[in-house]
């Protein structure tokens, strides 16, 4: 019971320091100038440099939604271009957003929170503090900004990508032609679905750069505790992207 | 108990009257972790243009009084004031000017990894001047030169070896002009060749620039080499003050404890006595 309510208690303290702490992110920078560069220099790590990654998972995860779609479609009452449909549905309300950001909160998150974490035990972010940079600011701040702007475009690329995938797998097996899919991926198209996605990505792009961000800068020790900070931050990364992406969805798809 | 060793120079008016003004002075400070009282009624004073050594065995306090004194700790009681103004008790803001006027030289050099020595050395001259690309960079070559390193500019701290990164790290802790200059451990893990080409280097650029240095150390041999108003803090508090050749001298146990710690410099001190 003890053990219980310590790890609950322990919850609640982290929610409040991450809070305070998301103060000092959003304190004005010291230097625009160099705010703007660091948020290019990020926007190359968490985004170009994410999309080999989203890339080769998106197409997969759409070749094997199409093959899945297919083998589960057997009624002739069902039309063949539902696979389309299907596939279009499922990539933008649910794989492309959430998938695709718990995938880069792994790849993302444990190289930021390794990276400020490891900052942190040499001392480099008391080099920052001593010299009157804020630099919860100088650190976080323009990895959120490049998250945010990098995650819409990634998704989207990831929502193509997958659609091309299952475009391809249907091709290739012979489960659903051509024309068949590319007609089920126009029909009945909710364009609020894609506005739904990206308002999903652009919360999951906040947290997942963020809450590694804080374990990692409240990271003390050495190498392993950084390490022990890198896995936490992701659990949690995923665990918080999980609970929003179920609020979301339920404030957004009412 | 508090044994300050001024009593010679309170005999002595003269040199008393000659010991500089405190550029920085702790008044009662006092700072615990949880139930841990880790410092105690702290009172120092740290003169212009001298090395202020703090020592003291590991575990004394010596490393979260310097903390609470360039602000990364925030204080339970008590003032550190730099030229007067009361450092504890300012905001952010106004702190932050205090902070440009502050280097500090970290145990392992605290660089960042992922600039250039060069770019290390700018860095806060980028955040805080509105120098233009070539004044930062004769001002980092410059800084370069005073410590010996006028060909590193271009490569990374991983490139650089432990003494390296230290001459590197007093460049960029001097590229803004500091009125105070913390150093913590500055020889650590250094042969003691290099400690001491580090130890002249904090000397000279001190008495250069006429900077309150305040250096962090539990080797002797710095203490010895530039020391002149040194600090022993013991289990927290302030135990003893004053110079080198006291520090030598005095009959304060714990601080005969701490200096001559070894069996070969118990023999020194024998030797000393006779």
């Amino acid at each position: 019971m003890a053990n219980f309510s310590r790890n609950y208690m322990g919850i609640f303290i982290h929610i409040g320091r991450y809070v305070l702490w998301m103060g000092r992110v959003f304190r004005r920078p010291e230097k625009w100038s160099i705010y703007r560069q660091r948020i290019f220099e990020e926007v190359q790590n968490i985004g170009y440099d994410s999309i080999g990654l989203v890339a080769i998972v998106s197409t997969f995860m759409g070749a094997v939604l199409t093959i899945q779609l297919a083998y589960n479609i057997t009624s002739p009452l069902i039309p063949v271009y539902t696979v389309g449909l299907g596939v279009r549905d499922s990539l933008i309300l649910e794989f492309s957003p959430t998938i695709i950001s718990i995938i880069l909160a792994g790849k993302v998150g444990s190289s930021i929170a390794g990276e400020i974490g490891t900052m942190r035990v040499t001392d480099q972010i008391d080099a920052l503090d001593i010299m009157g940079v804020n630099s919860t600011n100088f650190l976080v701040g323009p990895k959120m900004i490049a998250a945010i702007i990098c995650n819409p475009f990634i998704v989207i690329i990831s929502i193509a990508l997958g659609i091309f995938g299952g475009y391809m797998a249907g091709m290739l097996t012979g489960e659903v032609s051509g024309s068949d899919f590319i007609y089920g991926i126009q029909y009945w198209f909710q364009p609020f679905y894609i506005a739904y996605a990206l308002m999903k990505t652009v919360v999951f792009a906040a947290i997942i750069t963020t809450v590694p961000a804080y374990f990692g800068y409240h990271a003390s020790g050495g190498a392993l505790e950084v390490g022990r900070a890198s896995t936490v931050s992701v659990v949690y990364s995923i665990v918080i992207v999980l609970t929003f992406n179920l609020i979301l969805t339920q404030m957004l798809l009412q | 108990m508090l044994d300050v060793g001024l009593g010679s120079a309170l005999l002595n008016p003269i040199s008393y009257l000659l010991t500089p003004s405190p550029m920085i002075e702790v008044k009662g400070l006092n700072k615990s972790f949880g139930e841990h009282h880790v410092l105690k009624n702290i009172d120092a004073q740290f003169h212009k243009g001298q090395v202020n050594i703090i020592i003291g065995q590991s575990g004394s306090g010596k490393t979260v009084l310097t903390k609470c004194m360039v602000g990364l700790f925030e204080v339970d009681s008590g003032t550190i004031e730099y030229d007067g103004r009361d450092f504890a008790s300012m905001s952010f803001n106004e702190k932050k000017s205090i902070r440009q006027d502050i280097g500090m030289l970290f145990q392992g050099g605290a660089l960042f990894d992922s600039m250039t020595v060069e770019d290390n050395i700018m860095f806060p001259l980028s955040m805080f001047t509105g120098q233009n690309l070539k004044a930062r960079r004769e001002r980092a070559q410059f800084c370069l030169e005073r410590v010996n390193l006028s060909d590193a500019g271009k490569l990374f701290p991983s490139e650089l070896s432990g003494g390296m990164k230290k001459r590197v790290a007093i460049a960029r802790a001097i590229s803004m002009r500091p009125k105070y200059l913390f150093c913590d451990e500055p020889n650590s893990g250094l042969d003691p060749k290099t400690g001491l080409v580090i130890d002249q280097l904090i000397q000279e650029i001190t008495e250069e620039y006429e900077i309150t240095t305040i250096v962090i150390t539990h080797d002797m041999n710095s203490v010895i080499e530039i020391g002149e108003n040194i600090q022993f803090i013991y289990e927290g508090e302030k135990w003893w003050e004053g110079s080198k050749e006291e520090i030598l001298t005095t009959e304060n146990q714990e601080v005969v404890d701490f200096v001559y710690a070894s069996k070969f410099m118990k023999k020194v001190r024998a030797d000393l006595a006779k």
